[in-house]
Formats: C-alpha cells, sequence, structure tokens
C-alpha cells in the first residue's frame, strides 16, 4: 500500500482541548496517521479536538471520508470537534458535502482555541 | 523592495490554487440536472439538495468492495478511465444509470432508475462529487436511499492494479432504515458485487469480490425523520399511479 503523503502533530490548547496540525495530503492512506493523532491529542479531560487545515496540501474524496468517521469517533467520545486554517476552496468542500453542518470552521487558531474551551 | 513578513506566508498558500481544486464539483445550493436523456425520469432530483453520511437517519455503515485485477497488467488509471465510460455497463440488469452528457465529471448530475425491496420502481439521481484519474466519487440527493457517498477507485497493492467500491451512508429515513434491515443491505451487497464482477471480466478477471462491512455509527438519527417527505420511492409510485391523470391533461384537444 502507498505510504501516506501526511505528516500530524499534536499541541495541547489550553485545559480542555488538543490541536491537530495536519501538513500535506489527506487521503485513505491518512488514515492511520489520523486516528493515532486522535488517540495522542484525546486523554480524559480532552473535550475538544481542533483540526488545523494551514498546511493542507490536497484531499479527494477519501479524505473528507476520513473526517466523518474521526468526527463519529469524536461525538461518541461526548467531545467536540472544530477546525481553522481551511482555505476558500476546503471550506467549499466542507459545504459541498455537508460537513459543515456538523463541524465547526473558524478564521483563526485564536478563535478555535476560544470556542473550544467554552464548550 | 518589500519584504515578505511571517504573516505573509499563509495568505501566500491560501493563494495557491492546490492540487484536488479541479477534482471537486463546486458548491450549488440545489443539484440541477442538465439533460434528460430518453426513458429517464427527472421527478426526484433538480432541486434536491445532496445529502452526505452526516444528514441521513439510519445507522452509518461503510461497506467496501474489492477485487484484485489478477494476470493483467492494467493500470489503476486505465481501469477508472474505463469505469467512468462504461458505468452503466457494469451495473447489474434490473436498474439503470444515465450517464451525464459530458461524462462522469465533477459537478455532473446522473439519473438513475431501478427498484427497492419489494419490487417497488424507484426514480432518482447523483451528483459527480470528485472526480481524478484514479478515483470518482458520487454524492446522493435528498430522497434517495441513501445519504451518502460511494467512492470508485484503483490502486496498486503487491503489483496488481485493484478495483474497490466503498460506500459511506446512513438510509435517508425510516422507511429505508426499514427496507435495509429486511433484504436492502443483502440486495445492496450483491449489486456492487456484481458490478466488480463485470468490471473485472471487463479484464478478463474472474476473481471473487472480497466483501468488507463496518458499522461505523449505530446510532440512529431520530431528528432526520422529516426525510420521509422526499422519499423518492414514495414519490416515484406517486408519478406512476397519476400517469393516467397526466396524460388526459396533456393530450391534444379534439
Amino acid at each position: 500500500m502507498p505510504e501516506a503523503q501526511v505528516k500530524m502533530k499534536v499541541r495541547e490548547a489550553g485545559e480542555k482541548a488538543s490541536i491537530i496540525d495536519i501538513e500535506g495530503d489527506l487521503t485513505a492512506f491518512a488514515e492511520t496517521v489520523l486516528m493515532d493523532a486522535y488517540n495522542q491529542a484525546s486523554d480524559g479531560r480532552t473535550r475538544a479536538i481542533i483540526l488545523n487545515f494551514e498546511d493542507l496540501e490536497y484531499m479527494n474524496s477519501s479524505g473528507i471520508g476520513l473526517l466523518v468517521t474521526l468526527l463519529i469517533r469524536i461525538n461518541r467520545e461526548k467531545q467536540q470537534l472544530l477546525t481553522y486554517g481551511l482555505s476558500d476552496h476546503y471550506r467549499s468542500i466542507f459545504q459541498i458535502t455537508r460537513l459543515d453542518d456538523a463541524i465547526a470552521i473558524h478564521d483563526s487558531e485564536d478563535e478555535a482555541v476560544r470556542a473550544a474551551n467554552l464548550a | 523592495m518589500t519584504e515578505q513578513t511571517p504573516q505573509d506566508e499563509p495568505r501566500e498558500k491560501q493563494k495557491r490554487e492546490p492540487r484536488d481544486a479541479a477534482y471537486w464539483a463546486k458548491y450549488a445550493e440545489t443539484l440541477k440536472v442538465a439533460g434528460v436523456a430518453e426513458g429517464a425520469t427527472n421527478i426526484n432530483v433538480d432541486g434536491r439538495r445532496a445529502v452526505g453520511p452526516l444528514q441521513g437517519f439510519g445507522k452509518m455503515w461503510q461497506k467496501t468492495y474489492r477485487v484484485g485485477l489478477v494476470g493483467t497488467e492494467v493500470t489503476p488509471v486505465e481501469v477508472i478511465k474505463t469505469w467512468k465510460e462504461n458505468y452503466q455497463e457494469f451495473w447489474p440488469e434490473g436498474n439503470r444509470f444515465y450517464a451525464p452528457l459530458a461524462g462522469i465529471a465533477p459537478g455532473e448530475v446522473a439519473l438513475i432508475s431501478g427498484s427497492l425491496p419489494g419490487g417497488v420502481k424507484l426514480s432518482t439521481g447523483v451528483m459527480v462529487l470528485y472526480a481524478d484519474d484514479e478515483s470518482f466519487s458520487l454524492m446522493t440527493p435528498e430522497g434517495h436511499p441513501f445519504s451518502g457517498w460511494i467512492t470508485f477507485s484503483s490502486f496498486e497493492e503487491e503489483g496488481t492494479a485493484v478495483a474497490q467500491a466503498q460506500v459511506l451512508m446512513r438510509a435517508n429515513d425510516p422507511l429505508y432504515e426499514m427496507g435495509l434491515r429486511m433484504g436492502g443491505h443483502k440486495m445492496e451487497d450483491e449489486m456492487w458485487r456484481m458490478t466488480l464482477e463485470n468490471l473485472a471480466a471487463h479484464f478478463d478477471v474472474h476473481e471473487p469480490v472480497e466483501t468488507n462491512v463496518v458499522c461505523v455509527d449505530p446510532r440512529i438519527q431520530w431528528s432526520q425523520y422529516r426525510n420521509v417527505w422526499h422519499n423518492a420511492g414514495i414519490r416515484s409510485a406517486i408519478y406512476s399511479f397519476t400517469a393516467p391523470l397526466r396524460w388526459r391533461r396533456n393530450r391534444p384537444e379534439r
């Protein structure tokens, strides 16, 4: 199987939230990397996961599918999923796929972190 | 000369066209059918919104069907090109896919006529959500049995091209959810098994199709019960029953 062309880094953002910085391509091959990042980002206290898309370079429909399954997993843990750093192009994709019905989109890290820590 | 500051970097990144820009459908509030092929019925697609797995009613499923094209040297790009050009041909009998005039390309809308468990006739369609050289995805409209999308792809595994269809969906409304539980799942598995067998046979391959089914979310989204208003099965049945009335209304004056 081809290698994932993506790197993800996990950072804390306050007491209740973690940020996953996504760099590269979000495709089906990114599944293991994404789920490993989520496991690292989520501990007993985490109430919100924030995805940073500033360095996203490519996403196909399988990549969007990964976000759906991640969202289900996050909701099962009674956590919230937020995003920031989406370009106009990727915001449009969130609209077309109706992901924006369930995933909050913020304009900056500060805004996302504030929203996450208020939840 | 003005130096670029660190704040300029994210803005510069945003301005660069992403590599996937040409592969995605453009956003539109509702679907628009460009032309209705002979034999197709456009009653449950035009003006409908596209819906994803998050907008459906029933449990969420991820179903993966795949076949290895063993013994051929066909490439993933060739597999997808063939699949796009012959999409209808690989469907089993009893269901009809009316390809858009422009072919399977991002944003195009196709009409479908088929049948549900119990022999209920169904007119619906799909939108091409995404299409590149090695995959394409079709997204469903309101009223379709499924709320979600199906991705057809091909990739190399240990030197052999694999053709795959992967569905991520919920039943759109309570009636469809009941239908899935009463034989619909089996019908769907059979349909994609036969489709992949037909695709493989096109390349003179007769390998078994592997199926993997995962219930991604067992929870019912009760708040989406109202989706039944758009149920394409019911609306198709009403359309059929009222055909004589339309004939009377449309016949020329004597």
